[in-house]
């Protein structure tokens, strides 16, 4: 998932990271060069008195270190470029397939999932991309070209290197395998440990009320405990990790003084030679252990990546149509026929073999207990959802068969959450037109009974609302929804229970001014109240995904026992006791 | 901490902000540095919590000071060798047999009086090779030293992790404890989201702070004294040459840190405005979809993303370019060491083995000198929020328990209010004078409009609030003289909110009375037609309840609470909007079984929808947290008051939101089935 990843949006970058690699070649060349020249000195600087050649080659040492501080910070440069690039690629890429998704799929992973993903999970992998520029792209250079470098000072040593490098990787790999799980154990308890306070502050009245304060610290103390043991653990295997790396750096050196005297003692290898090795030797652990650190890195990033491919995957189920249709003006209205939906997976359906017809200049009311289907069932016409079974028909066609554009235009949709986004009243409200005038703004907020307490904001239609809405009352939300779908002037009104939070009055005359401007549309209200649905010309009662019931009130409570029965606990007190 | 505290505490302390903020803040780079309000005292204060752990940390201590004693010599001793080396190798050169000093005086004759004066200070015995006993000695020295040096190091990491640990553990123990003893006013003052903040971010916080400080800390410190020490007594030129890299590394890294700093923190505004859009536009999917508006969506995005990315890459690059820079430095005193160093050693003022140790030296400086720069922020951040965990630590506590009344533990029910006074804040008057008397086995009904005080006075039964006058009694006996516990064990309360904590339905259910059996428990979800949804779950009683409550509806939730306190089978109920989130066909099936529940036992009932509650014996109308008026159904429908316009505008239209003004309707009734 990751390489396949990596491999689709770093391939604009080829030139970039090309380049970083070069770069990173040439800046490690140069600090490999270094001891080179530093051995140098001692062996024909000092070891025969010649003062001008050690100050020729320190002017040397020094040209080589501005190459190299060059190309590191060119490589930084490039390295950075690419993997900001890639992160900002890799989140349009996910904004963009959200955007085609319907709720069906928006429902699969949740909508604070699909944030995680497209920002923090997004981050790991830039991270890793970033941290390959720098550190990851530098170790095998470096221990290739150490090692070269190594064995161009002298063969005979370098068998050490060999034994030395898997040795510091196998050391750091153990200590860090073992770490990574115990660090996430770690934040997992630490998750723990923060639930349950979670808990206690917000629970802290039913806590008192049952006198179980002594149950939940002892419910805390266990997970303090676990924490701490983790902590412990973790903080255990981080002491070893500093130490055993001296220790393999140190062994080494040793190793290679003992050796390297030998071999001087016997006239092979020279001792500015052996120094060189050293730092070579040195220089080549480092690199390694940093990159064995970072390789530690590379699952976070790969589960990441997983997570943002899973996203990008998955094809939206609602698709445009091949070919579109137009609406025929003659059959306006909307009807169900036989229209189901199942959810992918699901055995039951939520809706089953549902058939009504909405006509223009009628109002259709929906009523049903809680999980009943109420909301799915409306989510079918704009197509958040589409149909397992049956149709439903806007103007006489098929939803599937006509272009979004052209189906969403006719639709006004007041949703049961009242959702408005950050900007100002006006800007909400021209969602639903971009075009609309200040004028047709407020006649809109009029109806929707909302004119008076927008009056009342400061700045009038310019006044700011937050985001979701939160600076303003339910109610009050309600119904900037609700004048937010009348500016479209829509054929289809599609009111998911948008009345709840307004009181009877402001019910009432909503209701009444509605009447005149929904005259030519076909209008269906979602509701909890009966009072706001009786007059309704048509009442559907839904129950478990099946309509129980059809017809107005009267009818209803003759025909329908699920109605009387909801008609009846909203009236009476259920039992005397 | 709050704006307001962050000013009382400056006033008093107006010199503070000078002591913090120290030193190259590249390594926590991207938060902006906290400040603690009170540095010393709060960090003392931190400290102290460390005090039971004084025999560990001295050992500690001297566990690091030895550890790194031992490891600054290595290099030295590794010198050693390359002398012996160098030693041997000129050695085999001259000829045999001479002494030493024929050797240089040889070379002095031949002109070469540079060799001469570098053998002059050589161990050299001419016509000898190495001598590799003597090196085998330097060699297990220094293994021995390394190796004596990491377990000690290993020792004192390992002891240093158990004391913080434990310092840690007790911590989070003391604030836990302090919660469940704090007012619930404490609760009401405090923004939620700032108080969970305390209690989970800044203890994490503090651990990873003082954990990383202490550990490097010391060690650092310590290595760049015992390093200096050994440079010094190498070459002092040389260590001048070391040293002027210090400042040097220090002004650059501050230079690029304060320039990338800015630059982090531009990329966290545009991250948090990117993450806004993201998240509106996720959350707001089906709007921006059914009302066309996906290409200005798109838009906005494409911009913010793009100024994200131009942020970051700066922020990436500047911060960057400390590394290599850091090593620019580093080589420029290498190359400056090896030079100078090369030339000492040619003019026999200093040895080969010595250079090369003093090169090891000046890199293991720079290392530990950034550690210490960078641990100054850590240490800041880490005193913040301990300031702000004492704080809570330090908060005012509830009035202490009274002594446990003797006499029969449950209760007969008779509760009566005597001239209650009451007031969340100080200029706001909410329940003044207030006096009522329910008596045992009556059902009284609270009703009135939102923020009438009628949650206020089921809380104060409860004794979540203390009383600004007046007293409650229950049987008689003042309820600030019996202990809380004592008094809530009484009573069974089912609040608003449908707290539930993550564990099975079952155990929530039991939370009421740990004690019970499963069959009790069952019951219990019969009465309370919990039992009817759980049937449908695929794990029945073990569903787990998750944070989100993503497996049961909030009309669920909000039976088995009931089911929980139907459970605990208290003397006294209180039932606050008990079914306000259960749909009007279940609930009626509630309240059959609550009526059982309420039959015998002194219940207060607070409802929304008038029908739940028209059987009660005694119902109160509050207003303005004042009774306005009270009886039965009946008398009140008579009397013709605020009960009457309360009933009336429900009854012609069911389930009135209290919240909008509920005037008068003029609606057309709707017909009464039956």
């Amino acid at each position: 998932m990751l390489v396949r990843l990596l491999r689709t949006y770093l391939r604009p970058y080829r030139r970039e990271l090309t380049i970083v690699v070069l770069l990173q070649l040439v800046g490690t060349i140069a600090s490999l060069y270094l001891p080179s020249l530093n051995a140098d000195i001692i062996d024909q600087g000092v070891a025969v008195g010649d003062t001008g050649y050690i100050v020729r080659a320190g002017g040397w040492m020094l040209l080589v270190s501005l190459v190299q501080i060059g190309s590191s910070i060119a490589a930084v440069y490039y390295g950075a470029g690419a993997a900001m690039r890639f992160g900002r690629d890799l989140r349009s890429a996910i904004f963009y397939r959200v955007g085609d998704f319907s709720q069906r799929e928006l429902a699969k992973f949740g909508a604070p999932s699909l944030i995680t993903r497209t920002t923090n999970d997004v981050q790991q992998v830039q991270t890793l991309v970033m941290m390959s520029c720098t550190m990851m792209v530098v170790a095998p250079i470096m221990c290739v070209g150490g090692i070269i470098m190594a064995l161009r000072e002298d063969v005979g040593l370098s068998w050490l290197v060999l034994v030395s490098v898997p040795v510091m990787v196998i050391a750091v790999g153990i200590v860090v395998s073992r770490l990574v799980p115990t660090f996430r154990q770690m934040q997992d308890r630490i998750d723990v440990v923060n639930r349950v306070l979670r808990e206690q502050i917000t629970g802290m009245r039913v806590v008192r009320a049952f006198v179980r304060e002594p149950y939940e610290t002892d419910r805390f103390g266990v997970a303090n405990q676990d924490l701490t043991s983790t902590a412990l653990r973790a903080g255990r295997l981080m002491a070893m990790v500093f130490p055993l790396v001296m220790f393999v750096f140190n062994v080494s050196s040793v190793a290679v003084l003992w050796f390297g005297a030998a071999r001087i003692d016997a006239g092979v290898l020279q001792i500015g030679a052996l120094t060189a090795f050293l730092q070579y030797l040195v220089q080549i652990l480092t690199s390694v252990t940093m990159a064995t650190f970072m390789v530690m890195m590379a699952p976070r990033a790969a589960v990441s990546a997983e997570r943002v491919a899973e996203v990008l995957d998955t094809e939206t189920s609602v698709r445009p149509p091949a070919e579109s249709t137009r609406p025929t003006p003659d059959a306006a209205g909307l009807e169900f026929r036989s229209a189901s939906f199942t959810y992918p997976g699901a055995e039951v359906p939520v809706l089953r073999d549902i058939s009504f017809e909405v006509r223009p200049g009628e109002t259709t009311a929906i009523i049903g207990s809680t999980g009943a289907g109420k909301t799915t069932l409306l989510s079918l016409v704009p197509r958040l959802f589409d149909v397992t079974g049956g149709a439903v028909l806007v103007d006489g066609v098929d939803v599937r068969q006509l272009d979004f554009e052209v189906l969403w235009r006719r639709i006004g949709v007041v949703p049961q959450r009242p959702y408005l986004f950050s900007g100002t009243i006006a800007s909400n409200l021209r969602y639903g037109d971009p075009d609309a005038t200040d004028e047709e703004l407020w006649r809109c907020l009029e109806i929707a009974q909302a004119r008076d307490f927008v009056e009342e904001m400061p700045g009038g239609l310019e006044a700011p609302i937050a985001q979701g809405g939160t600076n303003v009352s339910g109610g009050q939300r309600q119904r900037l929804a609700i004048a937010r779908a009348l500016i479209r002037q829509p054929a289809v009104y599609l009111f998911d229970d948008s009345f709840s939070a307004l009181d009877l009055g402001t019910d009432a005359r909503l209701r009444a001014a509605l009447r005149p401007v929904t005259r030519d549309a076909a209008v269906v209200i979602v509701a909890q109240r009966v009072s706001t649905i009786v007059d309704a010309d048509q009442i559907v009662v839904l129950e478990d995904g099946v309509v129980v019931g059809i017809g107005r009130h009267e009818e209803l409570l003759e025909t329908c026992p699920t109605y009387v029965e909801i008609v009846g606990s909203q009236l009476t007190v259920g039992a005397s006791a | 901490m709050s704006e307001r505290g962050q000013q009382k505490v400056a006033a008093r302390l107006p010199a503070a902000g000078r002591r913090t903020g120290v030193g190259p803040q590249w390594m926590a780079m991207g938060q902006p540095a906290e400040k603690s309000m009170n540095f010393g005292p709060s960090a003392r204060r931190l400290l102290d919590r460390l005090r039971p752990h004084r025999g560990p940390l001295m050992l500690i201590v001297a566990l690091a000071v030895t550890s790194v004693g031992l490891s600054v010599t290595v290099p030295k001793v590794l010198g050693r060798a390359t002398d012996i080396i160098f030693a041997g190798l000129i050695g085999r050169q001259l000829p045999d047999g001479i002494t030493k000093e024929q050797a240089v005086a040889g070379a002095r004759a031949a002109g070469r009086g540079t060799f001469a004066d570098m053998l002059a200070r050589m161990d050299v015995v001419p016509g000898r090779g190495i001598d590799f006993a003597r090196l085998g000695q330097v060699v297990m020295l220094a293994t021995a030293l390394f190796v004596a040096a990491g377990l000690l190091m290993w020792l004192q990491g390992y002891l240093l992790t158990g004391v913080v640990q434990a310092a840690m553990l007790r911590l989070r123990a003391d604030v836990e404890d302090k919660l469940h003893r704090l007012p619930l006013r404490y609760f009401d003052d405090q923004p939620r989201g700032e108080l969970l903040s305390r209690v989970t971010n800044d203890i994490d916080n503090i651990a990873q702070s003082l954990q990383q400080t202490l550990s490097q800390l010391l060690t650092s410190l310590l290595t760049v004294i015992g390093v200096l020490v050994m440079m010094v007594a190498i070459s002092p030129i040389l260590a001048v040459i070391a040293l002027v890299a210090v400042p040097l590394s220090i002004v650059v890294t501050r230079k690029i840190a304060s320039r990338s700093q800015k630059m982090f923190v531009a990329q966290w505004a545009h991250t948090g405005s990117l993450n806004a859009h993201i998240e509106e536009t996720f959350t707001g999917h089906e709007l921006v979809k059914v009302f066309g508006r996906q290409r200005e969506m798109q838009a906005t995005f494409d911009e913010r993303n793009e100024k994200l990315y131009n942020a970051s890459f700066g922020a990436q690059f500047v911060s960057g370019i400390i590394m290599p820079s850091m090593m620019f430095i580093g080589n420029l005193s290498y190359v400056a060491i090896a030079v100078v160093g090369g030339l000492r050693v040619a003019s026999g003022t200093m040895s080969l083995g010595d250079v090369q140790a003093f090169i090891q030296y000046s890199r293991q400086f720079t290392q530990p000198l950034t550690q210490v720069a960078s641990m100054a922020n850590l240490m800041q951040s880490g005193v913040a929020s301990a300031e702000r965990v004492f704080d809570l630590l330090d908060a005012p506590e509830q009035t202490p328990e009274p002594a446990a009344i003797g006499g029969p533990v449950a209760a007969r029910g008779r509760v009566e209010f005597e001239h209650v006074s009451f007031r969340y804040r100080e200029d706001t008057p909410l329940i003044e004078d207030l006096s009522l008397v329910a008596r045992p086995g009556q059902t009284v009904a609270i009703v009135g409009p939102t923020g009438a005080g009628k949650t206020t006075l089921v809380n104060l039964i409860m004794r979540f609030y203390e009383l600004d006058s007046g007293r409650i009694t229950l049987d008689g006996v003042d309820i600030t003289t019996m202990p809380r516990p004592q008094l809530r064990g009484q009573i069974g309360m089912v609040l608003q909110d449908t707290w539930l904590f993550r564990g099975t339905i079952r155990d929530n259910i039991a939370y009421g009375r740990p004690d019970a059996t499963d069959d009790e428990i069952l019951a219990a979800a019969r009465a309370t037609f919990v039992d009817r949804f759980v049937h449908s779950l695929p794990n029945g009683y073990q569903t787990v309840i998750d944070d989100e409550g993503n497996s049961v509806s909030a009309g669920e939730r909000q039976l088995i609470t009931i089911a929980r306190a139907f459970l605990a089978d208290p003397s006294l109920l209180i039932l606050d909007e008990a079914t306000s989130s259960v749909d009007t066909r279940t609930e009626a099936l509630v309240q059959r079984a609550m009526a059982a529940l309420r039959s015998s036992r002194t219940s207060f009932v607070i409802a929304h929808r008038l029908s739940t509650i028209r059987d009660a014996d005694l119902i109160l109308v509050m207003e303005h947290g004042q009774i306005v008026e009270q009886g039965t159904h009946e008398q009140l429908v008579t009397a013709g008051g605020a009960y009457q316009r309360l009933y009336d505008a429900q009854f012609t239209g069911p389930a009135v939101d209290q919240e909008e003004e509920a005037g008068p309707v003029v609606r057309p009734r709707i017909a009464v089935p039956g």
